[in-house]
């Protein structure tokens, strides 16, 4: 198993925590992990992106410009990512703000509409989780009691309240989740 | 107790091995890509728990200067910052090698000339092991490769440092900064005492001079030029006794390999993804990752690399470390450079491209 992952999107929307908590829970399940941000003068309203691997085995590169799934979650993140999916891979976007869908037919495209799906919830904070279900869903390579913990170890002791909040989000995003095709 | 494996940043892990290796204090001035290293040591605030020291200077020309204070009575210091910051620094790693006092120097590189990017690069490979401050002096030199080798290094670092009496740097990139992976930390290693650092280093360091020794004087001045070519022929025998006995590389698929790759640091490991690309394609490739960059592994490149059809060294600048591997082979095989620059990572299908154009 090896699993090359982006994920894409606005400052601001837990991009670079969801991938952690990818990390971690592969990390719980005794995978061999890398997470590898895209950093600098980024804040709310700029763009940041994170590549994470999961593999059984020892990872080579954790810097990769070829990926088995793409999440994206802007525009700009589409137009930039959407080419670098290996054909019959994975792409999953949240429609919000998206005005060129993807195009390409050699890779499976899924939606998941999680900012409308986390504004229901009255918690924009748990958008990250929603997609993150999306995401398990389409793709189960980590178990969802490797999940649990994996928010324990990436959440700091005094957020560990909103953990149950952080799961409920993620059962939303498991039964949003659309093939487009 | 099984080891406990954590998932951390490099830069994260540098702070977290300084404090389990018994380091006595750490001086630094911020400078992204690697911030986090004394982020890190302020949130763990280990001077209440081993009481060492952690100052954030006015400069880095000041933390270098606090470093040298602090290695000059024999105490276990360090500092890091990133390429701008490291030439600030410049003038101190000469003092420290001339005073000969140990030290570790951390260099997070990022894209240069002058004040360049804050993305990652490895185009301080000749500031590192070719000078970089004046006089004949070197550094002992290590390219972590990965966050797990940013924990080991430290301990490492400090070793060699006091071993040889010479400032030790960990000459790592953004990427290896700023990723996160598996890392499983050091044992915790007390602090050494007053009466340890004494007996270590009593011969030499300003430990406080007692009725029954004579005075330690640190110093890097001669003016004297027949003591100083006494000095520096000892510099230089040191120096050769640390080419014969510290070498560190790692060979990867290198028995039955026609063309060999060279890269150490964030490169080695995009040269790893392009080997197994390119044995997917038939290319018999290996790969030859030096761990340490002083000294250089000349004698193995020599050995492996003269078997070999080609060589392309990978580093992300304009070709630096080539030219040692062109002297390791003496020029018997061809050898080409590939890297990307200004903060750009070269992507393992362009490294790819560039193999590809040498095999013939």
């Amino acid at each position: 198993m090896k699993e090359e992952i982006i994920i894409a999107g606005f400052g601001g929307q837990g991009v670079l925590s969801m991938g952690k908590i990818l990390a971690y829970s592969g990390l719980m399940q005794g995978q061999e992990v890398s997470w590898m941000p895209s950093y600098g003068p980024e804040m709310r309203g700029g763009t940041a992106n994170v590549s994470v691997i999961l593999s059984d085995q020892r990872i080579s590169s954790p810097i990769i410009q070829k990926f088995d799934t793409a999440v994206i979650l802007n525009q700009q993140s589409l137009d930039k990512f959407e080419p670098q999916v290996k054909p019959g891979g994975v792409l999953i976007y949240d429609p919000n703000g998206i005005v060129n869908p993807p195009t390409r037919t050699d890779i499976k495209i899924y939606k998941v509409a999680a900012t409308d799906a986390a504004s229901k919830t009255g918690n924009m904070k748990v958008f990250n989780m929603v997609v993150l279900g999306g995401y398990l869903k389409v793709k189960p390579i980590v178990s969802i009691e490797n999940v649990k913990e994996g928010l324990a170890h990436s959440l700091p002791e005094r957020l560990h309240k909103l953990i149950p909040a952080n799961e409920a989000a993620i059962k939303i995003g498991m039964d949003i989740v659309e093939e487009v095709r | 107790m099984a080891e406990e494996v954590k998932l951390m940043k490099g830069n994260e892990v540098i702070a977290e091995a300084a404090i389990r290796c018994g380091c006595d204090g750490y001086f630094g001035y911020p400078i992204t890509p690697q911030s986090e290293v004394m982020e890190t040591l302020m949130y763990r605030k280990p001077w209440e728990e081993t009481g060492m020291v952690v100052l954030q200077a006015e400069s880095e020309c000041a933390s270098i200067n606090m470093v040298y204070g602090g290695a000059s009575t024999g105490k276990k210091v360090m500092t890091s910052s990133s390429s701008p910051g490291i030439s600030l620094m410049s003038e101190g790693l000469s003092y420290l090698a001339g005073a000969e006092l140990p030290a570790l120097i951390v260099n997070v590189q990022r894209g240069g000339p002058g004040l360049g990017t804050i993305q990652p690069s490895q185009s301080d490979y000749n500031q590192a092991c070719h000078g970089g401050a004046h006089g004949d002096f070197n550094l002992i030199v290590l390219a972590p490769a990965s966050v797990q080798e940013m924990n080991d290094f430290v301990d490492l670092g400090f070793e060699l440092a006091f071993k040889y009496r010479n400032p030790a740097m960990i000459l790592a990139d953004g990427a290896i900064g700023q990723m996160m992976e598996k890392v499983v930390l050091s044992p915790i290693k007390p602090r050494r005492t007053e009466q340890e650092i004494i007996e270590q280093c009593g011969d030499w360091a300003l430990t406080g001079k007692s009725a029954d020794r004579n005075r330690n004087i640190v110093t890097s001045l001669e003016l004297d030029s027949a003591k100083q070519e006494i000095f520096n022929r000892k510099l230089q025998a040191k120096y050769q006794t640390i080419r014969e006995n510290e070498v560190r590389y790692e060979a990867l698929n290198c028995d039955d390999a026609e063309y060999l790759m060279v890269a150490y640091g964030s490169s080695a490991r995009i040269c790893e993804k392009t080997m197994e690309l390119a044995r997917e394609k038939g290319i018999k490739v290996g790969l030859l990752r030096p761990i340490t960059l002083f000294p250089f592994p000349t004698k193995q490149i020599k050995e492996i690399g003269g078997r070999m059809k080609g060589i392309l060294s990978v580093e992300l600048n304009a070709g630096q470390m080539v030219n040692d591997v062109r002297l390791a082979v003496e020029c018997k095989v061809p050898v080409e450079h590939f890297g990307r620059m200004g903060g750009i990572i070269h992507s393992p299908e362009e490294v790819l491209e560039a193999l590809t154009k040498i095999v013939r």
